[in-house]
């Protein structure tokens, strides 16, 4: 799937910057640092925006088209902020033929976004994820850790209205 | 001696190098195994499928490009297996390429084309199904990306890389897989230096120069203008593989020929525009050895590495030589002096120029190119292959032509300015001019041989009366980061440094002619091509800038002295510092 590029103005602090640094000073001599580098500074940031991956491409003295190639290639790097409240839809077989696809679209409608984007106050994000092992309940979506199960489309707007700021 | 293994192709016994891959191995048993992604030295990964040979013992069709030989192994080349195997590549392969090939600009020269052709493909549509649908890519001045024709080969990617640009590379995965710039910015929005290297290696039309042959034809076909056209060095070495002829070949006089009867009002030569340059920049160079001025100057010809170095070594920028490019030379005369001497407004001239370069279009509308009034030095810069475009649709005969002889007003140059178009070629004619301005002599030693040929960096000392010159000579952006690393680190004591953007110089530039990875993986093109140019410098009566009788009327008649005020409005420009992202 194409990678959504955030436009959510990047702020970054001096102390995940220095972070970041040290990352890739620890990685500067690997073969293949780039995976290591990249994965780090998801977990610093939460999401490899271009300012993340421009320091990435300085410090490893590398084409940023390279850094982009691999951050775009797998699918454990997001370029996209996470929200204060991450809604998972998983659209695994089970939840998908049970309508996830409409759990989806109805989230979408209310909160103006699309999967793998974050609105713009930072409040939600959207991914759609694969089997997250709760068939049984299908479809499930998880907001950070809470589970919901056994959706019908019209609930959306109630569990959504329960995160406030 | 080097260690040899014996295999069998195809049942024949063979010995061949150890290390060797079996795509070498096979093709000295006079096999050609068909091959995509494949470029010796630079992109040799394997992903193209199309080279896929069976080894008796392993377990599945392994890539002969990437395999190694060893002793006793057994190579079969054309089973049914293999057969059926590049035949179902290639069908994927043309299931998501535009197949428009009639309209197609690599019409009859596309590597996936004859690929088709040879190994006899039944049905170009056996793998129909949705396919992704990409925009032109038409940012820059310099080339069209159309990623409906890209078969993902990455020999693009590689070029790119390999001039230590690195700015296009593989995006996304699995379906969605396209060749791009970081975050997917329009390639006139990165730091990209137009060297057009991409448009050289790739196999289909999905990398092409932006073609301006039509803007020429419709110049040519107005009443009210006189188009002039004028032909880098490194152009009558190469335009005749266009036309079949073998690498090397010089087609000088038809070149010209053929430009008469496209209907140019006059066919010039920039080996002259070359001697000029030399005349303000060797006078530019032993100024700053002088005076103190910043060394080592760079050379300041090639456009892809001014480019380069405005966006990667800004900090050097004053260490490059304020001298325009020959191209740019010769048209500021065109629309000066020769435009006064006939009597022409210089609004009413189109100059045109052959180039062997991608990055001279964008040179072209850089500012500070213009000498006169606001006119530009050069309206429209073709490459190579434009010309050779232009010529097919003309229609003219181009290989049983007449040699006929550049016109005689700006076509008089040097051997000096022939070596223009190779590596070495501009620091060995400065040296000879160089040379002779400090002794007051005739030298007749002059012959710098060190700085020739294709060796990445080639460092010289010479002794020119009195004062030691030390000088590197470089060629490909990899190389010229190297030695720009050196200088920049204060580790190298040059004064002199030529630095041309593209390996081997203008005769491998990104306008030339395409010849095939089957062509290119097994010949030295840099080496045949520049032969040409050694050979037609040799053969000059003069072979020193200085020593050109259109150089030193044009200063007597007009430009008074190298470095004159009125030289330096017309043959000098200014650079500026870029972002690199």
């Amino acid at each position: 799937m194409l990678k959504k590029i955030s436009t959510i103005p990047f702020s970054g602090t001096s102390e995940q910057e220095q972070m970041l640094k040290e990352v890739i000073k620890k990685h500067i001599d690997d073969p293949g640092a780039i995976m290591p580098v990249l994965q780090e500074a998801q977990e610093i940031y939460g999401y490899l925006p271009y300012e993340v991956q421009v320091m990435v491409a300085e410090g490893l003295n590398k084409p940023l088209e390279e850094i982009y190639g691999v951050a775009t290639f797998y699918s454990q790097f997001s370029l996209t902020p996470k929200g204060k409240y991450d809604i998972s839809v998983c659209l695994g077989t089970a939840c998908y033929v049970k309508g996830a696809g409409q759990i989806i679209d109805k989230i979408t409608q209310i909160i103006g976004i699309s999967a793998d984007e974050c609105t713009s106050d930072g409040k939600f994000s959207l991914n759609a994820c694969r089997c997250i092992g709760a068939c049984g309940l299908a479809p499930v979506m998880t907001i950070n850790d809470d589970v919901y199960g056994r959706l019908e489309p019209s609930q959306i707007p109630e569990i959504l209205a329960k995160y406030k700021d | 001696m080097e260690n040899m293994v014996n295999i069998k192709i195809n049942n024949m016994p063979l010995s061949v190098p150890q290390g060797a891959t079996i795509l070498e191995a096979a093709r000295k048993a006079g096999i050609q195994i068909p091959t995509l992604c494949y470029l010796k030295d630079i992109n040799q990964i394997g992903a193209c499928r199309m080279c896929v040979v069976e080894v008796k013992g392993a377990r599945s069709l392994v890539a002969s490009c990437v395999y190694p030989v060893n002793e006793g192994m057994e190579v079969f080349t054309n089973t049914a297996k293999v057969i059926k195997s590049r035949k179902t590549t290639l069908e994927l392969i043309l299931s998501n390429h535009d197949k428009n090939c009639l309209s197609c600009l690599r019409n009859n020269k596309c590597e996936l084309q004859k690929m088709c052709a040879d190994l006899g493909i039944e049905d170009s549509h056996r793998f129909e199904g949705e396919n992704p649908k990409f925009e032109k890519e038409t940012s820059t001045l310099h080339l069209v990306r159309d990623n409906n024709k890209c078969i993902l080969c990455r020999r693009c990617v590689a070029a790119c890389d390999e001039q230590h640009v690195g700015v296009i590379g593989t995006n996304n995965r699995g379906f969605d897989t396209d060749i791009g710039c970081a975050f997917e910015k329009k390639l006139a929005d990165v730091a990209c230096v137009s060297c057009g290297q991409c448009t050289a290696v790739c196999p289909t039309a999905a990398l092409t120069e932006r073609d301006e042959s039509h803007t020429v034809f419709e110049a040519l076909s107005d009443p009210t203008k006189t188009v002039i056209v004028h032909t880098a060095p490194s152009i009558r070495a190469t335009l005749g593989e266009c036309f079949d002829m073998p690498i090397g070949t010089n087609v000088k006089g038809k070149m010209v020929a053929a430009l008469r009867r496209l209907g140019f009002a006059k066919v010039f030569d920039t080996d002259f525009g070359a001697d000029l340059t030399i005349m303000e920049e060797a006078t530019e160079f032993i100024g700053r050895v002088q005076n103190g001025g910043v060394l080592p100057m760079i050379t300041s010809c090639s456009p892809g590495w001014i480019k380069f170095c405005e966006h990667y070594y800004p900090d050097l920028i004053p260490n490059l030589s304020s001298c325009k490019s020959p191209q740019q030379m010769t048209g500021a005369i065109i629309k000066s002096y020769y435009a006064e001497k006939e009597g022409i407004d210089p609004k009413n001239i189109v100059a045109v120029s052959v180039m062997p370069c991608t990055a001279k279009k964008f040179e072209v509308k850089r500012d500070n190119q213009s000498g006169t009034d606001g006119i530009p030095d050069i309206d429209i810069a073709i490459t190579t292959r434009e010309l050779a475009r232009m010529i097919k649709n003309a229609q003219i005969d181009f290989v049983n032509l007449p040699d006929e002889d550049f016109d005689p007003a700006l076509g008089v140059s040097t051997g000096a300015a022939a070596i223009f178009g190779a590596t070495g070629g501009v620091m060995e004619a400065a040296l000879r001019t160089a040379a002779d301005t400090l002794t007051g002599q005739d030298l007749k030693d002059i012959d710098y041989k060190e700085v020739r040929g294709t060796d990445n960096i080639k460092k010289a000392k010479y002794n020119i009366a009195g004062l030691e010159v030390k000088v590197a000579v470089t060629s490909g952006l990899k190389n010229a980061a190297k030695l720009l690393d050196e200088i920049r680190a204060g580790k190298a004591d040059y004064q002199f440094v030529e630095i041309m953007c593209c390996p081997g110089g203008c005769v491998n530039g990104g306008g030339q002619p395409i010849q095939p990875a089957s062509t290119k993986n097994f010949n030295d093109l840099k080496s045949l091509r520049a032969k040409a140019l050694y050979d037609e410098d040799e053969a000059q009566t003069f072979r020193k800038s200085h020593q050109s009788p259109l150089i030193k009327k044009i200063y007597d008649e007009y430009l008074e002295k190298p470095g004159s005020h009125k030289a330096h409005k017309l043959l000098h420009t200014t650079y500026i510092a870029r972002s690199k992202y």
